[in-house]
């Protein structure tokens, strides 16, 4: 049986994680490759690197890291952020990532997906949403959840799938932050429409969140947070064993 | 010294570095020289049968890999890379594999039911069918990293390990000294590493 998938996700600027990150016993909790070594260790399924630099100079410095990230850590990386163009494909993939994930770049230019899936194969192509209820409708943002597309959601994500994305992360903006669990309306209405592995994100506040997400939608590849698993709040060891009783298939 | 196979065909970054960490001497080539040097073969490869059969014939480098495997050299296929030592392919059309191990890649989708998700992505538990020295340090029910949409069928003979996915999907193939896995123990974690490490401890029998 497939596993279901745990995922953290580290926000990296310039080099650095960003949100604060405490764990005990990291001296230095800011550097991407001690913390994926850290979640490499303690179970994590794969990781997500975004990279929100706005400099050319980060951005370099980030393909550094990850190289860095790729040289120690054998699980699957994804790598989103900033990804507009194949040569953006490009220079993160050869850095050793397995996935790439794409957001605003394929609102803007959806023939992105479709150029990408060719060259490097649908499984390599993640396409990444952020979803927000707009009266009643599922609606897409772009920019980081800072811009209404006026798009319907559920027909972009099958459109974008049409077009060659291989897995789909859904970013609940209603539920992000909050804690009060994953989105489980919103999710099931992008697992019943697309036959491609989905990737739940926003709202995870404790091991309970991940049990209802799994047991509500049996569909469903993964979870992914950030904060809970950077804060300590949830340590993927626990979780996954955790799940393991509630009759979730994991690796352990 | 492990020659890892460049056609031109997928990210070979992982691999290199996996070898790297556990302290085994490989090179990445296309040159038929340094191949036929190496003690050892890994075929990697992911995209599609036809394209990568075809470069792999292009540059010359099928026949330098038959006469090596003939002259009893081990090599280790991955993912697509194990399809290919296979004697064809059904993946969009018919397709002549280098015809090391008995059997033939087909695609998933005829297999299983269709409730579940194609290409099979993620990590799934091995079962292991036999003894092999390529398995010497992990266990029944490892879970290993596939990403794939064909597999390999009708091949009894080498059959090592499955994994279960709506039927059970071959994972793992050896036959004297030729060796493949469906997943990516690149992409594996500790569990990748030790599958590796065996290959690299492998001595084929003469």
């Amino acid at each position: 049986m497939i596993t279901k998938r745990i995922i953290p996700c580290l926000d990296v600027k310039d080099g650095r994680v960003v949100k604060g990150v405490n764990f005990l016993g990291l001296a230095d909790v800011s550097s991407p490759i001690k913390l994926a070594e850290y979640y490499s260790k303690s179970g994590a399924d794969e990781l997500v690197f975004y990279d929100i630099t706005a400099s050319s100079d980060g951005r370099a410095l980030f393909t550094d890291i990850l190289t860095e990230v790729a040289r120690t850590i054998f699980i699957p990386l994804t790598v989103g952020g900033g990804i507009n163009t194949i040569d953006d494909f490009d220079r993160v993939l050869k850095c050793g990532a397995d996935k790439v994930s794409v957001n605003s770049g394929a609102i803007k230019n959806p023939e992105l997906i479709r150029e990408a899936a060719m060259k490097y194969g649908n499984q390599c192509v993640v396409i990444s949403v952020d979803i927000k209820r707009v009266n009643g409708e599922f609606r897409v943002f772009a920019k980081g959840g800072r811009e209404d597309t006026g798009m319907e959601a559920i027909s972009w994500i099958k459109k974008c799938v049409s077009l060659g994305a291989g897995e789909v992360v859904v970013n609940s903006i209603d539920t992000d932050g909050v804690k009060k669990g994953f989105d489980v309306e919103m999710l099931r209405a992008v697992c019943d429409a697309v036959n491609v592995p989905v990737i739940a994100s926003g709202g995870a506040g404790c091991v309970d969140d991940f049990i209802d997400l799994f047991k509500k939608i049996p569909t469903i590849d993964a979870g992914l947070a950030a904060s809970v698993f950077h804060f300590g709040e949830i340590e993927i060891k626990d979780l996954k064993k955790e799940l393991a009783k509630n009759d979730i298939t994991v690796r352990l | 010294m492990i020659a890892i196979i460049d056609y031109g065909v997928g990210n070979l970054f992982s691999l290199r570095s996996s070898l790297d960490m556990i302290g085994a001497a490989a090179k990445v080539t296309s040159d038929p020289d340094e191949i036929k040097k190496c003690g050892k073969i890994i075929l990697p490869g992911v995209g599609a049968f036809a394209d990568a059969i075809a470069k792999l014939r292009e540059s010359g480098l099928d026949k330098v890999i038959k006469e090596e495997v003939a002259r009893g050299k081990a090599i280790f296929g991955i993912c697509l890379g194990m399809q290919m030592l296979f004697e064809k392919s059904y993946e969009y059309g018919e397709h002549k594999g280098l015809g090391f191990l008995k059997g033939s890649v087909v695609p998933m989708e005829k297999y299983i039911s269709n409730d579940l998700k194609i290409p099979h992505i993620g990590w799934n538990a091995l079962h292991i069918k036999r003894d092999h020295p390529i398995f010497k340090y992990i266990k029944e029910n490892d879970c290993v990293y596939f990403v794939h949409s064909y597999f390999a069928t009708d091949c009894d003979d080498s059959l090592l390990a499955t994994a279960e996915y709506g039927k059970e999907l071959t994972a793992a193939v050896a036959y004297k000294n030729v060796a493949g896995m469906q997943f990516h123990p690149e992409k594996s974690g500790e569990v990748g590493l030790k599958i590796l490490k065996a290959f690299c401890e492998w001595e084929v029998e003469k």
